[in-house]
């Protein structure tokens, strides 16, 4: 059930981030990036193959633990992946904000002054 | 012969361990320290370079496996002749940089620069040398980090606008990267860049590893700047200051580069005809719609930003055909262009120190109080045209002679008309800022440039002569980095095949 479902909610996830990346609102479009980050990292984990209730934990008796199991690679490059969206997206809302209070504006049209 | 075990990563430890030091060395009187130590951590660089370039040429391919875990499960640090040649070329332009930025800017750029800089140049060695593609996600991120912080420093409202643009197109690019990750994940279940080669050999062509060979070439795309997702580059490069905008310029789409060309020769071997139908196309409108964009501004950065575009699709178009010769004209070609491209930057910033302005409208004269500067600036200028005997005619030679031998009639004459208007637009900054009087109305007394300015440009300027006088050489190395990346066997076998040494 929950194997069938996280597709479609990474689906949502990407659609609302593409969505929100293409609007003028500047504040809207750090939300988009950050919704489509964090379909790219539910993606990987997805990708990677959903094996619960499997911890890649030795047994007691036993020297190696036998497949199958929960790869527990993919959640570490998850973790990674987060903790740099996580960096990125809280110097990105910095950014904003002085942006915004330089140009006293939200609205990406009026950031024009860089292209000329 | 002494243990060289270590040497792969000392690009890497030698810029960590800067930062930290630059890090304690804050406030204006620590100033001539910060400088120091910034260009004396570029020197060891180059040297560790030269070495690491010896150790290459001598033994093929160089493998680290960082924590002693054997290759597929822990992360590999690989050098062949193309990662040595990147690492040297990013050395000689950190150098170059590091000594023209002790006399630029003001005191808050001057004292946060070095830092970043170096964590820039981490990022950057940590690229060309990592063998595993996740662990090249991370350095992407490294790099791009101290650039989103590179850019936005000055704080002006272009610099400000400028970052927005940057950094939002940036994360959307690391976004598709990851999501390439993923898919490439699920489907083979390494991201070892050596053991995915010999997996997808066996596997032969699917059509999830193409999903993914296209979600890598949009992500490398954008960093690269080809045609459809270039529209970041000449809106930010030019707002930043001059140092940071060489070291950009010089560097970080030649990374985006690197990765298309590593992953699409190693890992994606057998998606050649897909990826070159796609890239040879994208490399011509690259080169066609960048140089275009040049020929109508007159904001000497601009004029430059618009200019690596152009030359981005040269190298595209040298991968696309994914033959040997190719390669080695791509090779030769992207670190021509690192030399050149920097140097550019870096004299368009002596005039505007000269001047007051780079501005075309605003400059001129230049002839008459600095003929020497003229004379420096038409080398790398003439050799991003093409100007035969200098580095870019060769590079735009062999490139094209490849492209005879193939019959892609398209790209050749694609080349050579974009070889032509890169001529205009460098004659166009010589007629503006050398050649014509000085305009009356902005005529302010001239302010010298320091020597500091004088030296790094004198210095690059001269590896492109170099370049010129000996191109058989350069070219006969950058034939043998192309017969590693064509033949990947002794790559493959370098990673997956050495033992790491037991732990002590």
């Amino acid at each position: 059930m929950f194997q069938n479902l996280l597709p479609i909610g990474i689906g949502i996830l990407f659609g609302c981030g593409c969505y929100l990346v293409m609007r003028r609102n500047i504040v809207r479009v750090l939300l988009g990036i950050m919704l489509f980050s964090q379909a790219a990292n539910l993606l990987i984990f997805t990708a990677a193959g959903l094996t619960p209730n499997l911890p890649p934990i030795i047994p007691p008796d036993a020297l190696t633990v036998e497949p199958p199991y929960a790869d527990p690679l993919p959640q570490a490059l998850v973790l990674t992946a987060i903790v740099i969206g996580f960096a990125v997206l809280a110097f990105a809302i910095v950014l904003v904000l002085r942006a915004y209070d330089k140009t006293g504006h939200d609205d990406l049209d009026t950031f024009h002054h860089s292209e000329n | 012969m002494p243990d060289i075990s270590m040497l792969p990563a000392l690009p890497l430890i030698l810029p960590l361990l800067t930062i930290g030091v630059l890090l304690c060395l804050r406030g204006g009187t620590h100033e001539a320290w910060r400088h120091g130590l910034n260009v004396t951590s570029c020197l060891a660089m180059t040297v560790v370079a030269f070495a690491l370039m010896a150790a290459v040429s001598e033994q093929g391919v160089v493998v680290l496996h960082s924590g002693s875990w054997p290759a597929p499960i822990g992360i590999t640090l690989v050098v062949d002749l193309l990662s040595a040649a990147m690492v040297l070329v990013t050395a000689v332009t950190g150098l170059a940089v590091a000594i023209y930025a002790i006399g630029y800017g003001t005191a808050k750029f001057r004292g946060y620069f070095a830092p970043l800089f170096q964590a820039l140049l981490l990022g950057v060695n940590g690229s060309f040398l990592t063998g595993d593609l996740f662990n090249l996600y991370v350095w992407f991120e490294v790099m791009l980090m101290s650039s989103f912080v590179l850019v936005a420093l000055p704080g002006g409202r272009p610099q400000l606008e400028a970052a927005v643009k940057y950094l939002t197109l940036n994360f959307i690019a690391s976004a598709f990267f990851l999501v390439g990750l993923g898919v490439l994940y699920g489907t083979m279940g390494t991201l070892n860049m050596a053991d995915l080669s010999v997996k997808f050999s066996e596997s032969g062509t699917t059509t999830l590893g193409a999903t993914s060979a296209i979600l890598f070439l949009v992500a490398f795309g954008i960093k690269a700047g080809i045609f459809p997702f270039y529209f970041w580059l000449p809106s930010s490069y030019h707002v930043t200051p001059t140092p940071v905008a060489a070291v950009f310029a010089g560097l970080l789409t030649k990374v985006g580069v690197y990765s298309c060309i590593r992953a699409f020769t190693l890992v994606y071997a057998g998606y050649q005809d897909l990826l070159g139908s796609i890239l040879l196309p994208l490399g011509i409108l690259t080169m066609l719609t960048g140089v275009f964009g040049a020929a109508t501004q007159f904001f000497i950065p601009r004029i430059l930003s618009f200019h690596i575009i152009s030359q981005i699709g040269y190298m595209i178009v040298g991968l696309s055909f994914f033959t040997r010769g190719a390669l080695a004209a791509t090779v030769f070609y992207i670190v021509h262009h690192i030399l050149v491209k920097g140097n550019l930057f870096l004299i368009g910033g002596v005039i505007g120190r000269k001047q007051g302005s780079q501005d075309l409208l605003k400059t001129g004269g230049l002839y008459r109080t600095a003929p020497m500067l003229g004379v420096l600036f038409l080398i790398p200028a003439l050799s991003l045209g093409g100007i035969p005997p200098l580095s870019g005619f060769f590079a735009k030679f062999v490139l094209i002679r490849e492209g005879v031998l193939l019959g892609e009639w398209l790209a050749i004459f694609a080349a050579s008309a974009v070889g032509l208007l890169t001529l205009y637009s460098m004659i166009k900054i010589w007629n503006e800022a050398f050649w014509k009087d000085s305009p009356d109305q902005w005529n302010s007394p001239e302010r010298p440039a320091p020597v500091t300015m004088i030296i790094p440009a004198v210095g690059l300027a001269a590896c492109t002569v170099a370049f010129g006088l000996f191109p058989g050489y350069f070219f006969g190395f950058a034939e043998r980095a192309a017969d590693q990346l064509i033949n990947p066997e002794a790559y493959i076998r370098a990673v997956l095949q050495s033992t790491p040494e037991s732990m002590p």
